[in-house]
């Protein structure tokens, strides 16, 4: 099974933000996926839709998954980064007074990305906006020479 | 342990989620610093913190963690609560401080 779906995400608006992350774990769940990547792939989605309900106008989340493993693209209308290095770094926030009151930016949401994603690229532009991508592979793959696509899943 | 043990042991106030007390708590973390707690709280937890507003579901939900349980008598959100019931997830209301919530815990469910 393979899925393709793009979902738009609403800057500021935090009662709806984990909304994508919880339809996007569902379909990995369809999917058949091990529940390990799902997690780990709904961590990271949620982490990239925070950070566009958090400094963005609006963005847009797009999955692409099957059964090997899943590409999840946040991208963004919104501030941007300036200095994406120091961003990375754990415990570095730019985060308004009022999003820190309710738990965000802790200055670990990009770091979180990295760290439970098997592939991770960010690009941005001040005043322009974002755009990450990550990929999750499903660690239970194992190779088969039979198979053309040489891989299949251990259930 | 299960939940309803620690439910009873802390004369914890079930919120919701009440199906879910059989399952069992591996553990614990705390904080109110939401990406903190996707980073290092696990699978089984109970989540003790200070943070009432839905998103706190959604990490709950997110990491599969066992209950969030809300110190010194503080109140989920409606919204939370409702989201919580939605999705299944025990919210518990202790009076107590969240430092004699954990210790209590702890006390009862570490090795």
């Amino acid at each position: 099974m393979r899925c393709e779906k793009s979902f738009s995400v609403e800057g500021g608006n935090f009662a709806a933000a984990g909304n994508v992350s919880s339809a996007i774990k569902g379909i990995l769940k369809e999917i058949g996926l091990p529940k390990d990547t799902v997690r780990r792939a709904a961590i990271v989605c949620y982490e990239s839709e925070i950070n566009i309900v958090s400094y963005a106008k609006k963005g847009q989340i797009v999955l692409q998954a099957d059964n090997r493993s899943v590409q999840i693209e946040a991208m963004d209308e919104g501030s941007g980064i300036a200095d994406i290095e120091q961003a990375m770094k754990e415990g570095y926030s730019t985060a308004s007074a009022q999003v820190r009151e309710m738990g965000f930016g802790a200055g670990m949401g990009l770091s979180n990305m990295k760290r439970y994603s098997d592939d991770f690229f960010i690009s941005s532009e001040v005043g322009v906006g974002t755009y990450v991508k990550m990929v999750v592979v499903n660690l239970d793959l194992k190779l088969n020479p039979d198979h053309p696509q040489w891989v299949e899943t251990y259930t | 342990m299960d939940l309803a043990a620690i439910v009873k042991a802390l004369n914890l106030k079930v919120r919701c989620g009440e199906k879910a007390l059989n399952r069992e708590v591996k553990g614990g973390y705390v904080g109110d610093l939401l990406s903190d707690v996707i980073a290092n709280s696990q699978e089984g937890h109970v989540w003790i913190t200070r943070q009432v507003h839905q998103n706190v579901v959604a990490v709950a939900s997110l990491k599969d963690l066992a209950a969030v349980i809300l110190v010194q008598g503080t109140e989920p959100a409606p919204e939370a609560l409702e989201k919580a019931a939605r999705e299944g997830i025990p919210i518990l209301v202790a009076a107590e401080p969240g430092f004699e919530v954990a210790g209590k815990i702890y006390r009862l469910i570490a090795p």
